[in-house]
């Protein structure tokens, strides 16, 4: 009983994080119609500059200059790498995202070296919870996750930005027509994906305090893989695939003797829905136009 | 001084020459329509206008305003609208909401109530069905839907592609009956059809595309007469 309350409660913290990177993923597929799969490698560079601002012992002023750096480096990525290719092949475009991000790890590389570096955000401790140690960083991240959602569910529905960007990905023809400026939209689109990355990259440092330039690989990978799961482009699809695969790897981690082979399990689950419903579980089936 | 000039008009899809460098304007308070066959270049020129596809050659003029090169999100602003072949309503949006992307380029808020109300009394329909969404909505309703969204923009021009595209006669007649009353309400139209009969008895003038080129050019009622017309597009 009291391993699956703390395991339940891990995984969906780690789902929490996928989620939101995942979202990052979807919302510019569903915008721009590119994988972005340098998304990944924005939530290490958010990692290191916490790492770097952590000099001032300032958590929150860490955390802020973390998003905005990776809010900044995500437009000039967009505008710099992917707005010249507007248009191309989406082969191209997919190769120039996979070259961002080996940009990115190497740059990492070059600035703060191989070796791992430490840094402490924040000492949160465990609490007790009906006889169970649960870490309290896996509470807040959860909490945080929950909140940045909801924030973004509402403001999608109800702000003309939000709109415009359903518009935009439905039909971007239609949606210029409106009167919408679809570069901006874009713009915005990577800017908000951006900032849940360095949002993601401050959840890996709460889990551990170490950071390498490939800090974001793996994450990246599993929440591509969740928003896929969850149906490409489909915002509530990315939660419900981040939550998914984030409870799912806690629950393997947990079983001795599937342990080791939780990766493959994970991306296991992804050929599976992929074969029984290729759009993942709320994608939908696009009719092309004539 | 027409409201809209086009000016040898040329539009290339990679090298094939869609649009062969077509002139023709359209005045103040006047319906006019370009008919054509399918592929004759018809939903080309419309969204060559407003700067959906760009052109190679030519020059379009706005009220006096050089604007062959200005992006299309823009074009709206300037008191253009267009109402896309297909529909092209927000699937995925409520009626309300589609309603409300309409209003995207209005700068002030206050007159989107009335708006919104003046277009609930032209289309009921929609008003019924203002918190469906409007992928459900029939072919019909779309169309409406379509329309309403355009207008919430206070066009001065509004450009309709192919409004009665799919629908059933008695849709067709009252889609053509709506043209008529926003004409009346002093917008001016530009309107692009098959349907050469009905759209020839509601319009000014009009003009007779294929191959890209305009062939002949009138007002309404002399090319419903035209010999050339009645065969090709009024059968017989």
């Amino acid at each position: 009983m009291e391993l699956i309350l703390s395991t339940l409660i891990n995984g969906l913290s780690l789902g929490g994080i996928y989620a939101m990177i995942a979202l990052g993923y979807t919302m510019v597929y569903g915008i721009a119609k590119m994988l972005n799969f340098a998304h990944g490698d924005i939530i290490m560079v958010g990692g290191y500059v916490i790492y770097v601002f952590m000099s001032f012992h300032n958590p929150l002023l860490a955390i802020l200059m973390a998003v905005i750096c990776c809010v900044i480096l995500g437009i000039v990525i967009e505008k710099v790498a992917y707005k010249p290719l507007r248009g191309a092949s989406p082969l191209a475009v997919l190769i120039t995202a996979i070259g961002v991000s080996y940009l990115l790890q190497s740059l990492a590389q070059i600035i703060f070296g191989s070796a791992n570096k430490m840094v402490t955000v924040y000492e949160f401790g465990a609490i007790k919870l009906w006889g169970v140690t649960i870490q309290v960083s896996a509470l807040v991240t959860l909490a945080v996750t929950v909140v940045v959602m909801t924030i973004l569910t509402l403001f999608i529905k109800y702000t003309r930005i939000g709109r415009a960007m359903v518009a935009v990905s439905e039909d971007k023809g239609a949606a210029q027509l409106m009167g919408i400026n679809v570069n901006k939209i874009i713009t915005i689109t990577f800017a908000i994906g951006s900032a849940l990355a360095a949002l993601a990259g401050l959840f890996y440092l709460l889990k551990a305090p170490s950071i390498s330039n490939t800090l974001g690989a793996m994450p990246g990978i599993k929440a591509f893989t969740a928003a896929v799961i969850g149906g490409i482009g489909s915002i509530p699809g990315a939660m419900l695939g981040g939550i998914l695969l984030g409870v799912v790897e806690c629950i393997s981690y947990k079983i001795t003797a599937i342990a080791p082979y939780t990766d493959a399990i994970e991306f296991s689950i992804l050929i599976i829905i992929l074969l029984v419903k290729p759009t993942g579980f709320l994608g939908k089936v696009r009719r092309e136009k004539v | 001084m027409a409201m809209l000039e086009v000016k040898n008009l040329e539009v290339y899809y990679g090298v094939i020459r869609a649009l062969k460098g077509i002139s023709f304007e359209v005045n103040e308070g006047e319906i006019v329509t370009l008919i054509g066959a399918n592929g004759a270049g018809k939903t080309t020129t419309m969204q060559s206008v407003v700067g959906l596809i760009p052109s190679r050659a030519g020059t379009v003029t706005f009220n006096g305003m050089n604007i062959t090169k200005t992006p299309c999100h823009k074009i709206v602003h300037l008191g253009m609208t267009q109402v896309p072949e297909g529909r092209r309503i927000f699937q995925e949006l409520t009626v309300y909401e589609n309603l409300l992307m309409g209003a995207f380029s209005m700068k002030d808020s206050s007159g989107f109530k009335n708006d919104l109300e003046a277009v609930y009394t032209r289309f009921p329909r929609l008003a019924e069905r203002r918190n469906q969404i409007a992928g459900t909505l029939s072919g019909g309703e779309q169309q409406m839907l379509a329309m309403g969204r355009a207008i919430m923009s206070h066009p001065k021009l509004l450009m309709l592609d192919e409004p009665s595209m799919g629908l059933s006669p008695l849709l067709v007649d009252q889609v053509f009956e709506i043209i008529k009353d926003i004409n009346k309400d002093g917008t001016t139209i530009l309107l692009v059809e098959q349907n050469a009969g009905k759209s020839l008895a509601i319009s000014d003038r009009a003009y007779v595309l294929e191959n890209g080129q305009i062939v002949l050019s009138g007002t309404g009622a002399e090319l419903a007469e035209s010999e050339m017309v009645k065969k090709a597009y009024l059968g017989g």
